[in-house]
């Protein structure tokens, strides 16, 4: 009795989720009167602007991660191993994204970094695309900073510094060849869903002004009819790709410490 | 000589603070600046005096109504995601299913609530828009939906819609809450005499009720903020804050800046509450499942 509950509800459940999932495939198949074809995605795929706009989040997502690994992980490593009392104030910090929601804080952004304030980065392009790498790191912080402090759990700090120490390491040399290495798992996953995030990312693109992948597929969806099924399903593809390469990455570390 | 130790404490404290001042700067001057700007925004009048007319001034039936549809709509999505998705966690957890659905279910639900916005939108019109792959289907058994009232492009759209990301990240929230239910309190109730009903009644719930009132807020919050999913769905015109926030970002739409601030402002304040609560909430329920 209860097992034939519990298969009604997962059915049910699945069948909203496959659905939409079948429903968009179905539609970005359909751009030829009467049968099936791909064209709605060799339309996507010939237009110069989705390769722009896609290597222009790609790039950016790029930069997010490079910030957000030399932000989070010196950061959570000296709290970990120095300021056990900072940490509180860390935390918080690093909880108020998911607090405040982007919409507002890229309306901060907007009306503080305007071209007439102390420091203008509304005023250039690459002065725009800086605030925006800033934004992005923001929302990813949370997951970036929890993934990262997860992993410093695992690994004794203080005896990997003062071993690295008593060999005549720096600090950076600690961070970079001692740390890094091994929280590797965590800032790869954490990169992953920052890709995720900065891929598909509209409001702060949107608001910004800025030529990024979110913004486009939104102004394609409001003009055809087609391709934006064909690019729901190129999205869902890469979310599905990211978060596969995260399973991948900590399995395959799972993997190594079994070895090991 | 009695100097020496406490001058060097002096000295010691304030260089490792140093250490986080990367941190703090960035935290400054993209998190924290820029929230202090809009919260004073909202209580200046266009010369920068002190004034609480901008509150005052939400109080219109447009924006009252915006803000009424918005939190409407995050208790709806948060407390269906909340039920749904707590019905497929228990039924994988307790219901007896095989091992191997487990696995792919977390997989997917990663995936499914990091599947938000744009893309999203684009899925429901393609499956029950008005040319969607239900629709079509229905229409040919004869039922049209359109005559029964439904119109994606609606509240129960939206609703509809959210549901696919908050089901999911309910689901990743609540399956290590529900492991985390000792396997001896069953049986500890059994053996007093108490049936499943009350067991869950009586112990199960009152243990997962802070986590799951939590993670209520937690939802609730994320579809508050949300704004990319009903743009890409409806267009600039649904009336609810966030979209309205947006329209006013881009063309001041209400005529007033000041009031734009506000509108920002009294977001602000509805998610700090809901989180406030979540985290409560949340410190409360782990002491519980340690």
């Amino acid at each position: 009795m209860t097992r034939l509950i519990s298969w009604t509800i997962l059915v049910l459940g699945c069948l909203y989720f496959i659905l939409p999932l079948v429903g968009m495939t179905e539609f970005s198949l359909k751009m030829r009167r009467g049968e099936y074809s791909f064209d709605a995605y060799r339309k996507v795929f010939e237009d110069p602007r989705f390769w722009e706009t896609f290597s222009y989040s790609l790039t950016l997502a790029a930069a997010t991660i490079v910030v957000g690994v030399f932000l989070v992980v010196p950061t959570a490593y000296w709290v970990r191993l120095k300021l056990p009392q900072a940490r509180p104030f860390v935390e918080f910090v690093t909880l108020l994204p998911l607090v405040i929601p982007a919409i507002v804080l890229v309306f901060g952004y907007i009306r503080l970094y305007n071209t007439s304030s102390w420091l203008p980065l509304t005023g250039s392009a690459l002065g725009t695309d800086i605030l925006l790498t800033m934004g992005y790191t923001t929302l990813a912080l949370p997951y970036m900073y929890r993934s990262v402090d997860t992993g410093l759990r695992t690994i004794d700090v203080a005896t990997l510094t003062e071993a690295a120490q008593s060999l005549g390491a720096g600090w950076i040399t600690i961070l970079g060849r001692v740390i890094l290495p091994n929280v590797m798992v965590a800032v790869l996953s954490g990169a992953f869903l920052t890709l995720a995030i900065v891929l598909g990312e509209f409001t702060m693109a949107a608001l910004l002004n800025r030529p990024a992948f979110g913004p486009f597929m939104q102004l394609l969806g409001a003009n055809r009819a087609y391709e934006p099924p064909a690019l729901a399903v190129i999205a869902f593809a890469i979310t599905w790709g990211c978060m596969g390469l995260m399973q991948l990455v900590s399995r395959l570390a799972k993997h190594e410490r079994a070895k090991a | 000589m009695a100097q020496g130790p406490v001058r060097r404490a002096q000295r010691r404290l304030p260089l490792e603070w140093l250490g986080i001042l990367p941190f703090a700067a960035f935290a400054v001057l993209f998190l924290i600046l820029p929230t202090f700007r809009i919260v004073t925004g909202a209580f200046q009048d266009a010369d920068g005096g002190f004034t609480f007319q901008n509150l005052l001034d939400l109080n219109t039936d447009s924006i009252r109504s915006a803000y009424w549809t918005s939190i409407k709509l995050s208790l709806i999505t948060a407390a269906l995601g909340c039920a749904i998705g707590f019905a497929m966690a228990a039924a994988v957890v307790f219901g007896g299913l095989p091992k191997v659905v487990r696995s792919p279910l977390l997989t997917f639900s990663g995936v499914a609530s990091n599947f938000a916005g744009v893309p999203l939108a684009f899925a429901f019109i393609a499956t029950i828009g008005p040319a969607g792959l239900i629709t079509l289907e229905l229409r040919d058994m004869g039922i049209n939906l359109r005559a029964y009232g439904f119109n994606l492009l609606s509240f129960w759209g939206l609703v509809i819609t959210y549901l696919f990301f908050q089901i999911p990240l309910m689901i990743l929230i609540i399956i290590p809450a529900l492991d985390g239910l000792k396997k001896e309190w069953r049986e500890a109730a059994a053996v007093l005499g108490a049936t499943t009903a009350q067991y869950w009644r009586m112990v199960a719930l009152p243990i997962l009720f802070p986590s799951l009132l939590g993670t209520f807020a937690l939802l609730f919050a994320n579809a508050f903020g949300a704004v990319a999913t009903a743009f890409a769905l409806t267009g600039p015109q649904l009336n609810i804050v966030p979209i309205k926030l947006f329209a006013q970002i881009r063309g001041d739409v209400l005529g007033n800046p000041n009031l734009g601030y506000a509108l920002a402002f009294g977001m602000i304040v509805i998610t700090i509450a809901a989180n406030t609560i979540y985290i409560w909430l949340r410190v409360r329920s782990e002491r519980w499942l340690k």
